[in-house]
């Protein structure tokens, strides 16, 4: 996501679109990427550990986006997915 | 002479008239193919524009991790000179080899047209042959143009006088301050938005040569220092 204090005009340019549509109650609309990543991993933690090293390494830039992670399902004998 | 190595990453597209521009300026300019790791013994080295791996991801975010980017910075760190136009000026900002960070236009639109920028500082590799406060009309052609940098790192920039380029008469993009252009901590590496290569023949584009002298400027700066940075070390003199 682009970081909240930097203007997003893809988010307004939605917003608006979507103002004109009716949709009234929307606000403060922010659009950014969703990545999926399948990883192989001994355990969730783990997975996720890895997954936060490839966002601080390529897929997020800290200086313009922050992001977020989360598990999406995970696969029975603690593999995550 | 300078030798001047212009790197080629999958996707450039100015890398042509970078090199005529730094041989038009007297250079002996080359390429270097991103999967290259040695630059040749390069006294300068220039990131052309264009749109490196579709700029998938964000602009330069893949292109940084060229294996020819690592060279890139390590001549960056001894002190070498490094310019990145457009695509290398977002290349360099993701390497975190200059500050900021390069994003969508504030209007959306993908941008195709002249622009005016006030030249800053000339203490640079490649604006010493420039007046401080001049204005040149260079064109821009990017879609991801809008600096920014944190409140704290912008005014840090203005403070320490590293803002190179301002974008004056009007803000294309809507970057942080009018920036255009800004250089490192070190002021040896210099980034930029427009294309000063497209302003740097009579023949190209029927217009000025408004960049010209970011090419010339190479080659006069070298001219001094290489005197300076050469130093004897017991009976062998080492360019340091």
């Amino acid at each position: 996501m682009p970081r909240a204090a930097l203007l997003d005009p893809q988010g307004q340019a939605v917003e608006h679109a979507l103002h004109a549509l009716g949709f009234a109650e929307v606000g403060h609309v922010r659009m950014g990427k969703h990545l999926v990543l399948e990883v192989t991993a001994p355990s969730r933690d783990e997975a996720l550990a890895r997954a936060r090293a490839m966002c601080d390494r390529l897929l997020a830039n800290p200086v313009i986006e922050d992001y977020d992670l989360a598990v999406d399902g995970e696969v029975p004998g603690g593999t995550a997915r | 002479m300078k030798r001047v190595a212009v790197i080629v990453f999958p996707g450039s597209n100015c890398d042509a008239e970078t090199l005529a521009a730094a041989r038009a300026a007297g250079s002996d300019a080359f390429f270097v193919w991103h999967r290259d790791t040695d630059l040749r013994q390069a006294d300068v080295v220039i990131l052309p524009g264009g749109f490196s791996y579709g700029d998938y991801l964000r602009s330069g975010a893949i292109a940084r991790f060229s294996p020819a980017m690592r060279a890139v910075a390590e001549h960056a760190r001894a002190g070498g000179a490094v310019l990145g136009i457009c695509n290398g000026f977002q290349i360099l900002c993701e390497a975190g080899l200059l500050p900021g960070g390069l994003m969508r236009n504030a209007r959306q639109r993908f941008l195709s047209r002249p622009v005016w920028v006030r030249v800053e500082q000339t203490d640079t590799p490649f604006t010493c042959l420039y007046e401080p406060g001049e204005v040149l009309e260079i064109p821009v052609a990017h879609g991801d143009g809008r600096y920014v940098a944190e409140p704290g790192v912008a005014a840090e920039l203005e403070a320490t006088g590293r803002v190179v380029w301002r974008y004056v008469r009007d803000n294309p993009n809507g970057s942080t301050n009018h920036i255009a252009g800004v250089m490192s901590a070190g002021r040896n590496v210099v980034g930029i938005m427009p294309h000063p290569e497209r302003r740097a023949a009579p023949a190209l584009e029927g217009g000025g040569q408004d960049g010209a002298r970011v090419f010339l400027s190479m080659e006069a700066r070298h001219a001094t220092q290489d005197v300076a940075d050469v130093r004897a070390v017991d009976d062998r003199h080492l360019r340091v």
